[in-house]
Parts: C-alpha cells; structure tokens; sequence
C-alpha cells in the first residue's frame, strides 16, 4: 500500500534485482527488511557478505561489512543465522502510513 | 522462524562476560553457539535446567558466554564430570561441549564408554580437525595429506569418523551437521537434547587460522564453502557411488535407536537397592 513509492528509488547495483521486482509491482507489496550491525562486537570476518543471495550487503575498504542496498533484502536471515558474534540483526520494516521515515 | 535471531540469543548470553567473544574473526564455534541456543528456546528449557559443560580447547569457552549452569573442566574429563552432575542430579539436562581433540584423543576412552553405557547426555563435538588453541598440531581427525605444525610434509595418518565411531560405540542418537548447514544443525541439536539416551552431534566446523591457512583455505569464507561442497544428506549418500563419495562426509541423522538408558536403570537399582534392605534378613 505504502511501499511502492520507496520500492521505485533506484540503488546502487541493484539493476538486476529490481527488475525481477517490479515486474509484480501491482501484487501485494513486499515486505522489506532493516539490517542492523552491531559495530562493537562485529570482527570483519566477511561471512555475511560472502554468502548474501542478493548482495545486499559488502565491505568497505577496511573489510568492515557495509549495507549497500537494504530495500534488495529477501529476509532470509543467513548473515542472522551464521554470524559467529550475533553482531547483525534483521528487522522486517514496518512503515506507517503517511509517515516519511527513514 | 522467531522474529529477530540475535535479540533472542542475547538474552541467553552473560553480558557481564568479555564481548566480542574470544574465538578469532569468522569461527564456527559462535555459529554453533548460536544454534545452541536457538535450539534451547525452541525446546523451552529453562536456564537453571541446563548444564553446559565442556573440556579444554577452543570449544571449552562456550560455557563462559552462556547464562546456564556451567562447568569448565579439565582436558578430555568433560563427559566424566557431566557423569557425575547427570548421576547426582538426573532431572537436569546436561550437554557436554568438546573439541575433537577432546573428545577423540585425550578423552577417546571416555567418550566410547559413556556411549558403551548409554548415559542420558547430550555431547556436541565440534570437529575442526585441528588443536586449533595449542597451535595447530594434527589431532586425530586431520585429514589423511593436510599439513599441519606437527605435519609439515603432509599427514600420514588416516582420519577418525567421530559420528562413526559413535554409532559403533553404542550411541543412542548420532548426527553430524556443518556451520553451513546452521537451521539443519539446530533441528539437530534439539533433537539430540530431546532424545533420551547418550546423543552425539559432531559438528563439521573451520578452523581458517590453523588449518586453513596451511592447506591453501586461509579464510572463514572459503572454509564454509568447501564444508557446503563437501557435505552431502544422508539420503543422498545412498544413491551416490563409493567413489564419488571418497572426500565427501554425510550430515543427518546417522543413527536413532531406542536403548535402556543408565539412568533409569540406575535408579531401578537403587530403588530395588532399598527395597531389599528394608525387608528383614532371614
């Protein structure tokens, strides 16, 4: 209902995804998810990064994982399920109506 | 699946503990920590029900995290000490953590006799094929032509198949899962803690700084991969050839049988025990 406005933006290297996407644009919505790191605790060990379906998430230059495009997320919480210091987390976003959020 | 992951493995984690844990970047042993407890809430068990206990060794730190009565205990004796919690105390659920190490080497004897006797425990053994703590000498499961420090031209052993010896051992409830595999290995685990008899989890795991590093898998991600690679289901272990299969392990349930269990029949004893010292002597 409220997604599809946020659905449409274009992100960094997310050409192949979207397409795949919008093309059921006029079916529900998808739900779409928010990654938390968990800075303190994570060690950079590149687990989550390596194996994310649709590379939501990468490294920066100090190998530190980096989220590059969170609307792509599927929500399979693999990075949630194998990272060995808890230190990421997956919460499925729940925009209210008429409420810009970031 | 629960609602986000990590919020409810923190509530079972000690925060007054040193954090991030101490494992090197990219271990398996926090995945299977992870798994652990997931497979704990799912059962519903509460903290004070379980006993985790655990040898020395990489793995032996687990306790150290986790919010359950915990015993840190001296090398290979980990399921000599759950013994004797599990004898004293049978209303408890006890799991034992090991290494390979452990478990196979400087525990083997205790470990083939608790699953000779059929004791009511849970053991996890997370097999990483390498003493990753002590600096990476060779241990009993180090496959046959890895190099280690104490096998600097290739290793000329042959390797143990924990799970396998398990099963020849007695064991009433044998699996082994991989860190890849962490949902299968999670249904493992709380199948091996519901099953009453001695359950044996082995679990595949990497050790990229030790072993990895001297056999050209010098990190957590190419290590992971080459556990999926190489891990075939039991189902599909049948259908393959003896070849196809050479350096390829199964995951699953290996064995699952029903068994008297020490425990039980412990008590037995002792109620008969005190029966017949009741009765007058004649």
């Amino acid at each position: 209902m409220n997604d599809p406005k946020k659905r449409t933006q274009p992100g960094p290297g997310t050409k192949k995804t979207k397409s795949a996407h919008e093309s059921g644009a006029s079916k529900k919505p998808r739900k779409l998810f928010d990654q938390i790191i968990f800075r303190d605790w994570c060690k950079s060990c590149g687990i989550c990064s390596a194996f994310c379906p649709e590379n939501v998430i990468g490294r920066d230059q100090s190998g530190a994982p980096m989220i590059e495009c969170p609307d792509n997320c599927i929500g399979c919480r693999f990075c949630e399920l194998h990272c060995p210091d808890f230190a990421i987390t997956i919460k499925e976003r729940h925009t209210a109506p008429g409420r810009n959020r970031s | 699946m629960p609602e986000e992951v990590t919020k409810l493995i923190h509530k079972y984690l000690r925060h007054d503990k040193k954090f991030p844990h101490v494992w090197c970047p990219g271990c398996g042993n926090g995945i299977v920590l992870g798994a652990l407890i997931r497979a704990i809430d799912r059962l519903g068990l509460a903290k004070d029900e379980i006993v985790l206990a655990s040898g020395i060794g990489c793995a032996g730190r687990m306790p150290v995290y986790v919010d359950f009565n915990t015993l840190h205990t001296t090398h290979g004796r980990a399921l000599t000490f759950a013994t004797g919690i599990k004898l004293a105390k049978p209303s408890l659920t006890v799991i034992i953590v090991m290494g390979d190490g452990d478990a196979t080497a400087i525990g083997g004897n205790h470990f083939i006799h608790a699953a000779r006797r059929n004791l009511n425990l849970t053991a996890i053994i997370i097999n990483n094929q390498i003493y990753g703590m002590t600096g990476g000498q060779h241990s009993p499961t180090t496959p046959y032509g890895c190099n280690t420090t104490t096998s600097p031209y290739g290793h000329i052993e042959q390797a143990f198949s924990i799970a396998e010896l398990a099963v020849a051992a007695g064991a009433a409830f044998v699996a082994r899962g991989t860190v890849y595999h962490a949902q299968l290995l999670e249904g493992l685990l709380e199948k091996g803690i519901q099953k009453s008899g001695f359950s044996v989890v082995e679990v595949m795991s990497n050790c990229h700084i030790q072993f990895g590093r001297r056999n050209k898998m010098g990190d957590p991600v190419t290590m992971i991969k080459w556990l999926k690679h190489h891990a075939v289901t039991i189902e599909k272990a049948g259908k393959m050839t003896h070849d196809s299969m050479k350096d390829k392990f199964t995951i699953g349930i290996l064995a699952d049988v029903e068994k008297p269990v020490y425990t039980e029949e412990y008590q037995k004893i002792r109620e008969e025990a005190k029966r017949s010292a009741k009765e007058p002597k004649r």
